[in-house]
């Protein structure tokens, strides 16, 4: 009997690490679903730096001063308050009651920080809370933020309020962790308001306390596969594979050449292995496996949209749906194939389906999306592949651009003006 | 107005020399009235510095840029590949190009496809004679009169080229008045991905009518810029939204030659 909440605990805690393993599985499968060309640039010193400026150091997230801070605060708090999951998960396993709290006065030092962090996230949360909710900033609505979204968002903050209120009130209620008075800067002062309970209600309360708090810890794990949080684990990958070049630099595709080697006849068509290649993208899968990362990365804080001039001037273009878009889409060809054990036809694709040719022509390949992306995810790209399917595969371009590109190859310029004419600009 | 002195790589090449630097006019510069100004305020800059460059003329053609953001990497490609074989023939090293399209594809996409050229943008090379002391500005037509830059996506947050341009209006003693959304922030003029060449999609303002309108705000009577497309898109916004303000959209090359009276 005395070991049940032990093996409740080793089952709990080895249920959601697996159900945790599983979904990394899938996200593996389904980011590696992507056949696009992907040129990964740079040497690896250049890649973890960045990683660790933009990922690590939240780098870009102060340029956004009042939720950068905020952001930075609720950051730190999870990182460091996550030290005491590993006593917690001792304390669980073995049946013991704090097991480090025989350090000493560094014990008290630590849990007094993470209670202070604890409250910080409370705050910082709420006012999250509130600019989404009440003040309801621009960039938090858009057709795409309705429902799941929109969910989504509040969720996180409702657990992580709800997270941190268990973690102070479990050292609330712990009659010995008081009595110890090492570190109880916050639940000291809350205990002070239950003195009048008996010291059974006390136990019981701490228990309820300590396990919400680490069943709520463990839910939260596996919701990150769901949930636009995934990107506190994907940021780090995401920054260190995305280019380190020029903002300017659009990948030359390398299909493109092969076939313009063929025709040239530098290169032997026979040593093209008859593959059918596709020019562009119209699926998801067609997409590069760092463009899907891109998508399942995307924390839709909408700065992207928010600065797009597209989007300022009403049309109907948002780069944050259309990494949104991109992920849903993913998600939905990897159910196919769990259903189907491959992939069964289902008459959907990327481009029209969800992501319309109205949204595609309206980008003016600015890069103010990819400029403003904290952590380096590039919308455009998407627009650009999808926009080279609709030219190359599909030819349904608009009669303004087909124009345009016809003057390119007759006469050498965009407009109808002849090539020897070319230093008539000095007549 | 009277002839400039040019000459082609054709000519260099006929007379068996090679120029200093290769300056690639661009499409636009070629061919569009207002940006054909900007490439006689640069040549009369070239010249007045004694440069010893030649342009391509006929040999020029298209780099691809509008295709390519189209959607047409095939295109593209074409064009990149012939471009870099005329300018391998003439044995081109350096490249100077007052369009920031130009200018970026050369930099960034020609490379891969085997042409490797040390390119600049004029506002760059500008700099560059300035400190060697080849080019001084002089002249006061500018002093204390507020001017106000637009950075192209091009150049600024594409190839992080902000403070060439910027130094050389000071040099106007110009007061140099940033817009709201300047710099690594800056808003598209419209023209890029190949709008340029369109009808915009449905929406409820043109993008260079919300730029222009930022631009009137700052109230300074010149806005400067450095990309033949954000001139004609500037100044298009600025006649859609308040014509009468009387806002000049210069280019940076024609400022100076109005500061040193070439
Ligand atoms: S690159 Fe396209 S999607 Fe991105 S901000 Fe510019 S116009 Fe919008
Ligand atoms: S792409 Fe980047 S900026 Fe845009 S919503 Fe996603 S995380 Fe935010």
């Amino acid at each position: 009997m005395k070991y049940i909440p032990n093996i409740i605990f080793c089952v709990l805690i080895t249920y959601s690490i697996y159900i945790f393993y599983n979904n990394i599985l899938k996200l593996k499968r389904n980011i590696s679903l992507g056949k696009g060309e992907v040129e990964i640039s740079g040497s690896k010193k250049e890649r973890w730096k960045k990683m660790v400026l933009l990922a690590f150091g939240q780098s870009k997230m102060i340029n956004r001063p009042i939720s950068g801070l905020l952001h930075l605060v609720v950051y730190i708090a999870f990182i460091i308050i996550n030290i005491e999951l590993i006593e917690i998960i001792i304390d669980g396993v073995f049946g013991t009651h704090r097991i480090f709290s025989t350090i000493g006065s560094l014990y008290g030092f630590l849990i007094g920080s993470f209670e202070i962090l604890a409250i910080s996230v409370i705050v910082c949360v709420s006012i999250f809370w509130i600019r989404r909710n009440v003040l309801r900033l621009k960039r938090f609505y858009e057709n795409k933020m309705i429902g799941w979204p929109k969910m989504d968002a509040n969720l996180i903050l409702y657990f992580e309020i709800l997270i941190m209120s268990c973690f102070l009130l479990m050292n609330t209620f712990d009659v010995e962790f008081q009595i110890m008075d090492n570190g109880n800067i916050i639940s000291g002062y809350l205990s002070s308001y239950f003195n009048h309970l008996s010291a059974d209600t006390m136990y019981i309360l701490e228990r309820i306390f300590w396990w919400t708090h680490i069943i709520l810890i463990m839910i939260f794990l596996n919701y990150l596969y769901y949930s636009k949080h995934l990107h506190i684990l994907l940021a780090f990958p995401n920054t260190y594979f995305s280019p380190i070049k020029n903002l300017g630099w659009l990948n030359n595709l390398s299909s493109v050449k092969k076939e313009i080697d063929i025709i040239n006849g530098t290169v032997n068509e026979s040593s093209n292995n008859n593959e059918l290649i596709k020019f562009g993208a119209s699926d998801a899968n067609d997409l590069s496996w760092l463009q899907i990362l891109n998508s399942y990365t995307c924390t839709e804080c909408g700065r992207c949209t928010s600065v797009c001039p597209a989007n300022i001037t009403g049309k109907k273009l948002s780069p944050r749906k259309i990494m949104m878009d991109t992920r849903d889409r993913i998600e939905e060809i990897g159910r196919n194939i769990d259903r189907n054990g491959e992939f069964i036809d289902d008459n959907k694709k990327l481009l029209d389906d969800y992501i319309t040719k109205e949204e595609l022509w309206a980008c003016t390949s600015c890069n103010a999306c990819v400029e403003e992306c904290p952590i380096s995810i590039n919308p455009m790209s998407i627009i650009m592949d999808m926009r080279r399917y609709v030219v190359m595969e599909e030819s349904s371009a608009s009669s303004e651009i087909n124009n345009m590109m016809s003057n390119i190859e007759n006469n050498g310029a965009p407009w109808p003006y002849n090539q020897q004419d070319r230093l008539n600009w000095n007549e | 107005m009277s002839k400039i002195n040019v000459k082609t790589c054709e000519q260099f090449s006929n007379e068996g020399k090679t120029p200093e630097i290769l300056f690639w006019i661009g499409c636009s510069g070629s061919f569009d009235d207002r940006a054909k100004k900007i490439t006689k305020a640069f040549i009369k800059i070239l010249n007045h510095a004694k440069i010893d460059f030649a342009v391509l003329g006929k040999d020029e053609s298209c780099t691809g840029d509008p295709a390519k953001r189209a959607g047409n990497e095939f295109l593209f490609q074409m064009q990149a590949l012939s471009n870099i074989k005329v300018l391998n023939t003439y044995n081109i090293k350096k490249i100077v190009t007052t369009c920031p399209h130009c200018f970026n594809i050369i930099k960034n996409e020609y490379p891969e496809l085997g042409g490797e050229y040390e390119i600049y943008h004029h506002t760059e090379f500008i700099n560059n004679l300035i400190n060697e002391g080849r080019f001084k500005i002089q002249g006061g037509s500018f002093q204390g009169k507020k001017i106000t830059y637009h950075d192209p996506c091009y150049l600024g947050r594409a190839n992080n080229i902000y403070n060439a341009p910027r130094n050389l209006i000071k040099k106007l003693d110009a007061d140099l008045s940033e817009l709201k959304r300047c710099k690594s922030n800056s808003l598209c003029c419209g023209a890029g991905g190949a709008q340029m060449f369109k009808e915009a999609e449905k929406g409820n303002k043109e993008v260079s009518v919300e730029r222009a309108e930022e631009i009137i705000k700052n109230k300074s009577k010149i806005v400067a810029t450095s990309c033949p497309f954000c001139n004609t898109m500037l100044n298009d916004g600025i006649m859609k939204s308040k014509p009468e303000s009387e806002i000049e959209v210069l280019d940076i090359s024609e400022l100076l030659v109005k500061k040193n009276n070439l």
